[in-house]
């Protein structure tokens, strides 16, 4: 069945752009040199919803490899988000040895498993590389009297308990994560947490004054900030981002303090990372590597990193596979302290 | 009038020729996607959206809207033709739609689902025009309480609906609450109702029960019934057409009630679906013919259609100045905006004037050409139902096996459809009625988080539910119409009283 899909796929494509689908012949003598290069479709799985952050990178990467001609192989994308991912995984997971399947990851690879207890972890999938890590910052409505982090988590903590909302993406994920590390902060004061399904959704609640902060992703508040409505009190990394350029009128995104610059110890950021079914050799994933640093050069890429303020950090092999490590350990320490590990 | 002006800037872009012929492209395109079941607009544009990167981005919006306007068309014929939704917001179509098509009366019933979509999608492209940032601000007032208490309106306006037995409608609705539980609860971040398997993880697809109930539900009648499409013998008129307009004249204040309800959930974002169910719901309730709908009343297909095409194309305005998709659809296209360097939100409409007015401009353009498309092709649909039964019924499987695998490329979904047929066929056959099955289905997952959340965010308190005037007045209208059936009578017969007393 999946032959027919993209069967369908290739002859609409061929329909509408003859060139374009011809790109089954481009750069073969490059992929030659490598060893290994595709010789079929390549399966680009995304554990999350059409039109989040993860979805946006991944289609994003699909059409950059079909405008430049960077693989043999088109990429075709699926979603597979059921069960906060689980279901992508899964798949992966049970996909051994096939290397014409990738995933791309965000923190449900780590929080997933743990919170529902799906049967899924990194050590079952073949680390590629990362891509970048997604920065989150801490906001409120523009006509909110607190200017600062400190002014803001000061009244949430000489407020009661759960007067104060935070709206954010899912249940027992990244943004509740953050939530939780932000009480502790403020010697355990709750916030009231509403989850939502996705971030776009959670920005305009804010900008809609139905909650008093959220967490967003940069490029999922960009807009509502630009136009005047959000205002940025910090970032979560551990220094300010590296981008200069004005987005509102007198802030860009470097302008932003860190949250720890602003006297609130939290630091989180989100892996945007790579990975394959278990069971691939080394110059299978090499051939992802390169693919993917392909991709990173362009111009494209670039702007699309500025746009959401993304922390361009790329890694593969070694230094991939222990980050990774330590970033579940984090996590597994943070869902703990939360009370958020699944009891079976 | 600075939108008139630029609106005419905007017809210039788009009447570029590469730019025209892009639309007729994707109307094609997206006619052909609508009649699938299961590929649909999401799908279609997704797939779809890659090729478009290396355009400018007028452009490609311009073509991959159009493909959404020709599944908004498309979606109309399988569900009057075969009783099978070829989207979503089809669903309600098929119940005055599918009986017409048995009648004999096919090409009537595709004129007036046409029709009406046109007129729908026209009367939310204006309102796109001259209100859009009115509008965007009306949509920021709705939070949690405000989302469920449309919710609670829609079954509101659905209840009492059928003439099956109230016990009956209740252990149909309240199963569609149980499919619709299973998979990944938002709220506490649990799984429900999977039992350790990967394929229930991501719930009952809405997409997959309908075509299964529905299609192959009827198939199976159908087959019982001594193998014949009992449309078989519908002559073929080609000035059909213009004898159904004469008839649709007298359903205007239908069309403008479907419109506004359209136009509201589009842009709340309450999306295509529910408009298209509450707009059915209310026009039966409004209607003289109130009692003869579900049976082949024409302006049983009117109601649903305007409603769902004013939705689907008002869906667009959030995307565009708040970067929330009212739609699927939307979604995909929120994605492409980014990716062509477009940053959707409320500065859209300054800092990329041209794009934003090509985008509309093409919407009043594709809409005209989507609509003249489909409409010389009535009597050539129509003659579908000619083909006899043992050959279209295979096809139909098939398609309907595609349609269902490529929902979520999963082929246990196929086998799930078969299931939902055999359901589908148990239910007709016991007089247990689908719509509050399909209703709750593809509501109660909604309904549950937005109450959820309402209760999150007010501390348990039900006063939230009447906290502001506009949540106040929408739950108020939901109650009102949860009584109609008791109270409608009661009307009546005070007028009767009234007038007997005048008298």
């Amino acid at each position: 069945m999946y032959a027919i899909l993209r069967y369908r796929h290739a002859r609409i494509a061929g329909l509408l752009f003859g060139a374009l689908a011809l790109n089954a012949v481009g750069l073969a003598s490059d992929a030659l040199a490598q060893g290994w290069q595709p010789t079929k479709p390549i399966t680009f799985i995304i554990p999350a919803g059409t039109g989040g952050g993860a979805d946006q990178m991944a289609r994003f990467i699909q059409g950059v490899v079909s405008k430049h001609n960077l693989s043999p192989q088109p990429l075709v994308v699926i979603n597979k988000s059921g069960g906060a991912g689980a279901e992508g995984f899964l798949d992966v997971k049970q996909s051994s040895g096939d290397a014409h399947k990738i995933i791309i990851t965000l923190s449900n690879l780590f929080t997933t498993p743990m919170a529902t207890g799906v049967p899924f972890g990194w050590k079952d999938l073949t680390p590629v590389a990362m891509l970048s890590l997604d920065q989150f910052v801490l906001w409120v409505h523009s006509e909110s009297p607190h200017k600062t982090a400190q002014e803001y988590l000061g009244a949430v903590k000489a407020g009661n308990d759960r007067q104060f909302k935070m709206a954010g993406t899912g249940s027992k994920q990244e943004d509740q994560i953050i939530t939780v590390a932000l009480e502790r902060v403020i010697g355990g004061k709750k916030f009231t947490y509403v989850p939502f399904e996705g971030g776009g959704k959670v920005a305009t609640q804010l900008v809609g004054k139905h909650v008093d902060s959220t967490v967003n992703n940069p490029i999922e508040a960009v807009a509502h900030w630009k136009a005047g409505t959000l205002r940025a009190l910090c970032i979560f990394d551990a220094k300010r981002s590296t981008y200069t350029a004005k987005v509102t009128p007198n802030m860009a995104w470097s302008d932003i303090p860190t949250c720890k610059e602003s006297g609130v110890n939290v630091e989180y950021q989100m892996l945007r990372g790579i990975f394959m079914p278990p069971g691939v050799n080394q110059a299978q994933v090499d051939y992802y590597v390169e693919l993917l640093k392909k991709v990173m050069a362009t111009e494209d890429w670039k702007s699309f990193m500025e746009q959401g303020a993304f922390n361009q950090t790329f890694m593969s092999g070694g230094q991939y596979r222990s980050w990774v490590e330590s970033a579940e350990n984090l996590h597994r320490d943070l869902m703990k302290e939360a009370g958020f590990l699944h009891k079976p | 009038m600075e939108e008139i002006s630029s609106l005419f800037q905007g017809f210039g872009v788009a009447l570029q020729p590469y730019n025209l012929a892009l639309m007729a492209l994707g109307i094609v395109l997206g006619v052909i996607i609508g009649v699938l079941p299961g590929l649909g607009g999401a799908n279609g544009v997704a797939i779809l959206l890659p090729l478009t990167f290396s355009m400018p981005p007028t452009s490609a919006i311009i073509m991959l809207s159009c493909i959404y306007w020709g599944a908004l068309f498309g979606g109309a014929i399988t569900s009057i033709l075969f009783n099978i939704p070829g989207e979503p917001w089809s669903v309600a179509t098929t119940f005055d739609g599918y009986p017409m098509a048995q009648q004999g009366r096919a090409g009537e019933a595709l004129t007036a689902a046409f029709t009406s979509s046109f007129v729908g999608a026209l009367f939310a492209v204006i309102v796109i025009t001259f209100l859009a940032p009115l509008v965007a601000k009306f949509a920021l007032r709705f939070g949690p309480a405000e989302f469920f208490a449309v919710q609670f309106l829609t079954f509101a306006s659905f209840v009492g609906m059928g003439r099956a037995s109230p016990l009956k409608t209740i252990a149909s609705m309240m199963l569609g609450f149980a499919l619709a539980a299973v998979g990944l609860d938002i709220v506490t971040g649990q799984l429900r109702m999977t039992y350790g398997t990967t394929e229930l993880l991501r719930g009952f697809e809405f997409l997959v029960a309908v075509i299964g109930l529905f299609g192959i539900g009827e198939i199976l009648t159908t087959m019982e019934g001594g193998l014949s499409l009992k449309g078989v013998q519908a002559r073929l008129q080609l000035n059909v057409v213009l004898q159904t307009w004469k008839k649709l004249a007298q359903f205007k204040l239908t069309a403008f009630r479907s419109c506004l309800i359209g136009c509201w959930l589009g842009i709340t974002p309450g999306g295509a679906t529910p408009a298209s169910f509450m707009s059915y719901g209310v026009a039966k309730k409004m209607s003289k013919n109130g009692d003869r709908f579900g049976k082949g009343e024409l302006e049983g297909v009117v109601a649903p259609e305007t409603a769902a095409h004013a939705a689907g194309t008002s869906a667009l305005l959030p995307m565009l100045t708040l970067g929330i998709p009212g739609s699927p659809t939307a979604a995909v296209l929120l994605g492409g905006l980014l990716i062509w360097g477009l940053q959707p939100g409320p500065l859209l409409f300054i800092e990329h004037k041209e794009f934003v007015w090509g985008l509309i401009a093409s919407m009043y353009l594709g809409n005209v050409a989507g609509f003249i498309i489909v409409l010389t092709c009535v009597p050539l649909f129509a003659a579908i139902l000619r083909i006899p039964f043992s050959i279209i019924t295979p096809v139909i499987m098939v398609v309907c096996a595609i349609g269902a695998f490529t929902v979520n490329n999963a082929i246990f979904d196929v086998w799930l459809m078969v299931l939902f047929g055999v359901i589908g066929y148990v239910f007709n056959k016991l007089s247990y009625p689908l719509p509050p099955l399909v209703l709750a289905l593809v509501l109660g997952d909604m309904a549950e988080n937005s109450f959820r959340q309402s209760m999150l965010l007010s501390q348990g308190s039900l006063a939230i539910f009447w906290s502001n005037w506009l949540v106040g007045s929408v739950f108020g209208l939901g109650v009102i119409m949860l009584l109609w059936p008791l109270i409608g009578p009661l009307v009546h017969r005070a007028s009767l009283l009234i007038r007997d007393r005048a008298a």
